[in-house]
């Protein structure tokens, strides 16, 4: 179990948080001008990487807020976390 | 004849105080401060169970947790009985009762023996090869292979005791209360680290606590003596808080690690009434020092099972610290200096060592020249070929080695003993470092793998290190902290060391016999009874990966988890298959180290706590009449109310025509709330249900569908709007929590310039719904200044009104078709509330009505539940609800979805209603819906996903999803069943007052 820096409230065991998924993925403004294809690369389409990846977490018993974790998925060391909107580090 | 193996005094051992334990039945005594182990040992007891395969009497071996034989069970037959435990981690006390498991009828004269004489027809595999087939006989298989086998029985009754769970936060832990741990707890605390040390066992200093040889000092002391005065010390330091008897059960990543503390294990049962029986302690440390010391390693030989047979490092322990002598005629067999480490501190204490047989040609030691200096034999350059003795070894042969080790020459020399000590060098302890991620490196030198790359902030020290002498620790582990914890001043100046062992040793894996391998018993793995000769058998059978054979061969998969033989098992894979043994790796250490009991996994979690429920208000009312509950989440709701002896379908019929004739009750606190506010709240709810909201005038209230971006249904409920910028919402009892955190999601996410505040407040509301044709009146005389009038309050609108001080907010909305008010009142009234409803309902024959009923009243008006009547698979389109899909509104959450190719598809399934041609028959929910039974496959068409006999249209109906179903009007379908079909006719899905008088009758 893992320790997540929730850049609100500072470390927290994992058992509070929530995973949300691939980071970065943002709703079309414009959901009705686009293609089946188009759509459904939003809808369904998710990175599942060995390695770094970006993804959201929500710390759903605590703040209950949501913000980006950069994660390495081979051995679950978080290399960064950052807030909604803020740009995800190189 | 009573034959006493207490020998000389020791500091651990009170002889003052004498306590009684019974094993297997029989009254003996032993003092406090013996582990049942050495307790048994100085009653000269060595057998104490069967092997798991093939019944061969075993003995204790060990000294401490890697014990693979010596398990007991605990208090067979009472609430206390505990199976699987060690004897040699058993702290003594009064009354304690322990008996060997499996061996039937006793382990003396035990049945399953013979599949020793069977062993040769019992190989590797033997299981998977012989019980597979055919596997219809395996219920036969199963049954004898129970009977047989099995390591301990299981308590029947509930755990009597208690079990508790602690955090704890420190900046070091220190692992292990060795020299080593000792060393580094020090090192850390006096640097101002909060430190914790935690030893499994029931004293600090490990095994250099009872050193006491002239040949291993610090400083001009014997090591033992130096190491008490160090602990005397440590134990006054505040930032360092020490525990014993606690085991750590697994290391996981980012340095969090689950300890048992055992509190009362030792204590006689009587004296365990209250107190916590074990702490699960959850450590999340900044940073970890593994100091869990090594394990010693048997030898492979011919027979190395039998009783009698000791770790030579576990007789030293018993003679040392114990004062007891494990046999009277001592022989040890070594490849290093160790056995002759334990051969002096026997020498010391008057006990008799007949002789020493060393793999080992000439070595230059100190040790050595002591133990000839005191006319014992030593055997150099030799191996044992076979032992003997069935219960208790009594003689070994013994065979000079060749040059190259892998033969045997010359003749065959036999000894006889009553107890031989084997010693094959040390294993530093890195389960833990391995739990935690850490990877190893191997040794060659030694032949030993030791931490390389660590995973989180932590560091192993001393033995487990590799450090396993004396002076290397005390070079190696100071230096190593220094680093670490990155501290300027040492603790420790430069010790003066005196340690005299030898570091030479001759590593042979598997020790040649005179016999062919075939016919050996040399055992690798004792408690799962694999031998050296199945794991070669596993490899020309073709398994390579070392997690294959260990699977094949079952070694290391007992309760030890192997810690003694894993070592020799990849040893000889190494150098049957030719591999590099740091290229195979080792198998996967897994937690716990050692077993834990359930209990201390869910400490407080048990009984009501198991699995928390929620309690409406008006809870208690609903137990005070006799509901029947039922779980809906976490919720417990009232299901029905039975009457003189009503059974549910009875209740359920009674409470539906009530609610219909005159006035039902429902508490309905359970469903979600959620408050909204904030000046873009109109807009929000525009984009997060299918229809407008806009418009919605104050006062006023609407039911909404949610969908998920996919376009299908997620939840729904009625939102009434309390102000221009004030929503109150409801949602499904089960989807409350989770409509929030979706909705909070897009919030902070998608549309963070939204100024939206939401707030759950489903606990701080009771809700209770007055329904029927005679609510008005009820209402009415509650609120008696309310103007109830359909005109200034009708359906689908909302009131603020009061009865005395307390506020209500009153909805007109139903969810049963009938005209219905729903009170909503902050909760600690709600039962004071209801109360005044029944009171005043008395006149109208107001009948309380559980979930089945208010399931029925919805669905003969065609009311879908989220999750009932859909899936994660169904539209609005295929609910039949295209009247509440917005076609001006730009976007909502789900609509593109709504005409992707797939949504759109004419075939898909759809609800529809389903009469039975047979009025009186109940379809069952669930069962599928067909129209051909006679095509092959028959092709399914949906099932049934609501069911009801309505007492109200007097007949029954259900509700189902049908492929097509919206243009089925009037078709006839099968509902096929176990003994019969059923014949339904597909209709519209609402049975009942299509024209919605009734809500404004
Ligand atoms: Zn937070």
């Amino acid at each position: 179990m893992f320790l997540i820096n929730c850049p609100f409230c500072g470390d927290r065991e994992q058992s509070e948080f929530k995973a949300g998924g691939e980071a970065h993925i943002v709703r079309p403004k414009q959901p009705t001008e686009l293609s089946d294809d188009e759509w459904a690369e939003y809808l369904f389409m998710r990175k599942n990487i060995k390695g770094v990846q970006f993804e959201r977490w929500n710390h759903v018993h605590g703040c209950r807020k949501w913000f980006n974790v950069v994660r390495d998925t081979s051995n679950d060391q978080i290399k960064a976390v950052y807030k909604m909107g803020e740009k995800p580090p190189t | 004849m009573k034959k006493n193996f207490r020998v000389k005094r020791s500091k651990h051992i009170d002889e003052t105080y004498k306590i009684s334990f019974k094993f297997n039945g029989k009254l003996y005594y032993g003092f406090k401060g013996d582990t049942l182990a050495s307790a048994l040992l100085a009653n000269d007891i060595h057998l104490v169970g069967r092997s798991f395969k093939y019944h061969r009497p075993r003995g204790i071996m060990t000294a401490g947790s890697e014990e693979p034989n010596a398990i007991v069970q605990l208090h067979n037959n009472s609430p206390w009985t505990e199976p699987n435990v060690r004897a040699t981690e058993v702290e003594i006390y009064e009354g304690l009762e322990a008996s060997s498991q499996n061996c039937w009828p006793s382990v003396n004269f035990d049945i399953g023996g013979i599949n020793n004489f069977l062993s040769p027809l019992l190989p590797a595999g033997f299981y998977y090869k012989t019980f597979m087939w055919p596997a219809s006989f395996w219920e036969k298989y199963e049954y004898f292979i129970r009977k047989s086998a099995g390591l301990g029985k299981s308590p029947t009754k509930p755990d009597p005791d208690i079990y508790e769970h602690r955090y704890i936060h420190c900046d070091v832990l220190v692992i292990g209360a060795g020299i080593s741990g000792i060393i580094s707890a020090k090192t850390a605390a006096k640097n101002g680290f909060k430190t914790l040390l935690v030893d499994e066992k029931p004293y600090l200093g490990g095994s250099t606590i009872y050193q006491n040889s002239e040949y291993f000092k610090i400083n001009n002391q014997n090591s033992g003596s130096w190491l008490e005065k160090e602990i005397n010390e440590i134990k006054k330091i505040e930032n360092l808080e020490i525990k014993t008897r606690t085991s750590v059960a697994a290391y996981h990543g980012y340095n969090y690690l689950l300890a048992k503390e055992n509190l009362t294990d030792h204590l006689p049962i009587e004296r365990r009434k209250n107190k916590t029986r074990h702490k699960l302690l959850k450590i999340r440390a900044k940073k970890v020092v593994t100091a869990t010391g090594s394990i010693e390693r048997p030898l492979i030989f011919d027979n190395n099972d039998r009783p009698g047979i000791l770790l030579s490092s576990a007789i030293k322990k018993y003679a040392d610290l114990f004062g007891v002598a494990c046999g009277k005629k001592n022989i040890f067999f070594t490849n290093n200096d160790s056995a002759y480490e334990t051969t002096i501190s026997l020498i010391q204490k008057g006990i008799n060592v007949e002789a020493i047989v060393d793999n080992r040609e000439e070595v230059d030691s100190k040790l050595i020249y002591e133990v000839e200096k005191n006319n014992i034999k030593i055997f150099k350059g030799h191996t044992i070929v076979n032992t003997y003795g069935y219960k208790r070894i009594n003689k070994i042969s013994i065979m000079q080695l060749s040059k190259d080790g892998h033969n045997v020459i010359g003749s065959k020399i036999d000894l006889s003993c009553d107890c031989l000590g084997i010693s094959g060098g040390w294993t530093p302890a890195v389960h833990l470092f391995t739990q935690s991620g850490g990877k190893l490196k191997f040794r060659d030198e030694d032949q030993v793998f030791i931490p390389n790359i660590y995973p989180s902030d932590q560091i192993s020290v001393g033995a487990c290190n590799g450090d396993l002498t004396l002076d290397s620790i005390l070079v190696n582990v100071p230096k190593s902290l220094k680093d670490f914890l990155n501290i300027k001043n040492n603790v420790y100046e430069n010790f003066d060391v005196l340690s005299s062992h030898n570091n030479s040793k001759r590593n042979i894996w598997l020790l040649p016999s005179d016999k062919v391998l075939g016919k050996t018993n040399s055992f690798v793995d004792y408690q799962n009874d694999a031998t050296a000769k199945d794991i070669k058998l596993a490899l020309r059978e073709g398994f390579k990966s070392i997690e294959h054979v260990k699977r094949y061969t079952t070694t290391g998969m007992g309760t030890d988890q192997g810690k003694l033989g894993n070592m020799h098992a990849l040893g000889i894979i190494s150098e049957t298959s030719e591999a590099k043994m740091g290229e195979l790796g080792t198998t996967t250490f897994r937690p716990p180290y050692t077993p834990l009991t359930f209990g201390t996994i869910v400490g407080r979690n048990v009984g009501e706590y198991f699995d928390a429920y929620r309690k409406t208000p008006i809870h208690e009312w609903h137990v005070k009449n006799r509901a029947k509950f039922e779980n809906v989440g976490q919720w417990k709701r009232a299901w029905y109310y039975p009457k003189n002896n009503e059974n549910m379908f009875q209740a359920v019929q009674r409470e539906s025509k009530a609610a219909r004739e005159s006035a039902g009750i429902l508490d309905a606190s359970t469903l979600g709330k959620i408050d909204i506010q904030g000046a873009d709240a109109s807009e929000f709810l525009n984009r997060i249900y299918t229809n407008a909201w806009s418009k919605l005038q104050i006062g006023k209230c609407r039911y909404g569908l949610m969908l998920n971006e996919d376009g299908m249904v997620y939840d729904d409920g009625v939102t009434t709007r309390l102000g221009e910028n004030h929503y109150l919402m409801t949602t499904t009892t089960g989807g409350a929590a989770n409509v929030l955190g979706k909705l909070e999601d897009y919030l902070q996410t998608e549309w963070p310039e939204l100024d939206v505040y939401l707030t759950s407040v489903t606990d701080h509301l009771a809700t209770i719904s007055v329904c029927g044709p005679n609510s008005k009146k009820i209402i009415s005389e509650i609120f008696p200044s309310l103007d109830l009038s359909d005109k200034n309050f009708p359906h689908m609108s909302f009131k603020k009104t009061k009865i005395g001080k307390i506020h209500c907010r009153i909805m007109r909305i139903s969810f049963t078709g009938e005209q219905s008010y729903e009170i909503n009142v902050q909760a600690n009234f709600g039962k004071s509330v209801w109360e005044k409803c029944m009171e005043v309902g008395k006149n109208y024959n107001i009948t309380p009505y559980g979930t089945e009923t208010m399931h029925l009243l919805r669905a003969e008006k065609g009311f879908i539940i989220v999750g009932q009547d859909t899936d994660a698979t169904m539209t609005p389109i295929d609910l039949q609800m295209d009247w509440i899909v917005s076609k001006k509104k730009y976007d909502f959450i789900g609509k593109r979805s709504l005409y992707r190719s797939d949504t759109i598809r004419e075939d898909r399934k759809q609800l529809v209603g389903l009469l039975t041609d047979n009025p009186n028959e109940i379809l069952e929910e669930g069962s599928q819906i067909v129209s051909d039974i006679n095509k092959s496959p028959i092709e399914m068409l949906g099932h049934v996903t609501s069911s009801y006999f309505s007492p109200n249209l007097k007949k029954s109906i259900a509700l189902g999803v049908v492929k097509g179903g919206k243009n089925m009007l009037g078709q006839k379908l099968i509902i096929p069943m176990e003994n019969k079909k059923i014949n339904v006719t597909v209709t519209d899905p609402v049975f009942l007052d299509k024209e919605n008088k009734r809500l404004n009758a």
